[in-house]
């Protein structure tokens, strides 16, 4: 049995809030100039510029990276050897409350899907919860934008619809999408599961490593094609032509009843504001 | 091509740009998005001087000391589509957002010498950098989304959608 103090999480997930809406993770920015470096158009290049410029900008510390600051999003894996007193989802709401007010973070959640009102601390968090082995805490947070999470979609397919009907399904969903989600994005796909199974494990998809690839050959297949397949579609930075619509495509799996084919596409912007922390 | 523009702008102005040309704004431009939209259409008078003016879709992160203004890129603009209207009979000129509107919208913004520009989505503290004073115009109680009047130094756009009925969104896609 290991023991953590709860005050911990809640100064950890503030001071993480604040430091992934200000700076973008190195791997991003390298794939933001390569897409750069591919541009032939001048207005594509022209926005890739301005993306390039707003995180050196960001990182400085003078404004976040984008006025979306987001909704927080925490996968919890709790190790079942772990102990703490009090209440977990109340530390990691503190330190969302603190980083938005502390760190001068919009408020972007209201309380009630018609009353509308602002909670004022944008909170709460959606937090999901794993126990796992071991007496580890691992808070996998993302700072989630709208814009993104507006053109994102679950759609039941037929199994027989196959690797296919999957591969079209994405790649309409991202040309009818266009500029809105902000390009160039990052994919998440979840397949299998049910209705929200497939949702949690494409969410889960997007935050994973941008250079991460399936250990599951036809998947990373699938990823790689999907790749190449997107950035074919001309939509570009911003929607306005180019060769980068996406940066990467992450497909996670789960098993699923015989008669079903749940397909969740989650789309994440260029700005993307996530990290892992383990206690 | 590159235009330097200051609001008011006139339809002459408007009729000049093409989709695809760089705009940088210098002078006044208000800020409105949802909520203010959706305010203004119950209100008898516009709050500013809507005649060749300027509207940017934006709700910025709170400042920090001694900063005009935190992180204020464009938010997306087909959710303020039908709330537009008006505002363009009223003679409002231009709109800064970013992303694709609907065909009725383009056709509506035609009929009123309109112009879409889209500035760079996600380049919120780029986008601040440009934006030298604010002052609050109305409707404080809605936090980020009160109308603010921004002064802005070369704060760069590109033409969505001319007065010629083209579309930066259809570049490439025919």
């Amino acid at each position: 049995m290991r023991e953590i103090d709860l005050s911990e999480v809640t100064e950890k997930i503030k001071e993480t809030l604040i430091r992934i809406n200000h700076e973008l993770d190195d791997s991003l920015v390298t794939a933001f100039n390569r897409a750069k470096d591919k541009e032939k158009d001048d207005l594509s290049r022209s926005i890739l510029d301005d993306i390039i410029q707003n995180q050196d900008i960001a990182r400085k510390g003078s404004a976040p990276l984008c006025q979306d600051t987001g909704m927080v999003v925490v996968f919890a894996e709790i190790g079942s050897d772990l102990f703490y007193e009090g209440n977990l989802d109340e530390a990691i709401n503190k330190g969302v409350s603190e980083a938005y007010t502390d760190g001068y973070l919009r408020k972007s959640v209201v309380n009630d899907p018609f009353d509308r009102i602002n909670t004022k601390d944008n909170t709460p968090a959606i937090i999901h919860h794993k126990i796992v082995d071991g007496s580890q805490l691992k808070l996998n947070l993302a700072s989630k934008g709208a814009g993104s999470e507006n053109m994102s979609k679950v759609v039941m397919l037929k199994p027989s619809d196959g690797i296919e009907g999957v591969k079209q399904l994405v790649l309409d969903t991202i040309f009818d999408a266009g500029g809105k989600p902000c390009p160039p994005l990052i994919v998440g796909v979840g397949i299998g599961g049910n209705l929200e199974k497939s949702a949690l494990i494409a969410k889960e998809a997007v935050l994973r490593d941008l250079d991460d690839e399936s250990d599951n050959e036809t998947i990373r297949a699938m990823e790689r094609d999907l790749y190449e397949a997107i950035n074919r579609l001309g939509v570009g930075p911003m929607g306005v032509g180019g060769e980068t619509t996406c940066l990467a495509v992450k497909i996670n799996t789960f098993p699923m009843h015989i008669a079903s084919l749940p397909v969740a596409i989650n789309i994440q912007c260029h700005s993307s504001r996530h990290e892992v922390i383990v206690l | 091509m590159t235009h330097h523009l200051t609001p008011p702008i006139s339809i002459e102005e408007a009729k000049k740009l093409q989709t695809g040309d760089k705009v940088l704004i210098t002078g006044t431009i208000y800020t409105a998005r949802d909520a203010a939209h959706a305010r203004l259409m119950n209100e008898k008078e516009i709050p500013f001087d809507i005649e060749g003016s300027v509207i940017y879709y934006v709700g910025p992160t709170p400042a920090r000391n001694g900063e005009v203004i935190g992180a204020a890129g464009p938010t997306s603009s087909y959710r303020m589509d039908e709330l537009a209207v008006p505002l363009m009979e009223k003679g409002l000129r231009m709109m800064i957002g970013k992303g694709d509107r609907s065909e009725t919208f383009r056709e509506k913004m035609i009929e009123n010498h309109a112009v879409y520009l889209i500035a760079t989505g996600g380049a919120g503290a780029l986008l601040a950098s440009k934006i030298k004073k604010r002052t609050l115009i109305k409707y404080e109680e809605l936090g980020p989304e009160a109308i603010y009047k921004l002064e802005v130094e070369n704060f760069p756009c590109f033409v969505a959608y001319d007065v010629h009925g083209n579309n930066i969104f259809k570049r490439s896609h025919s």
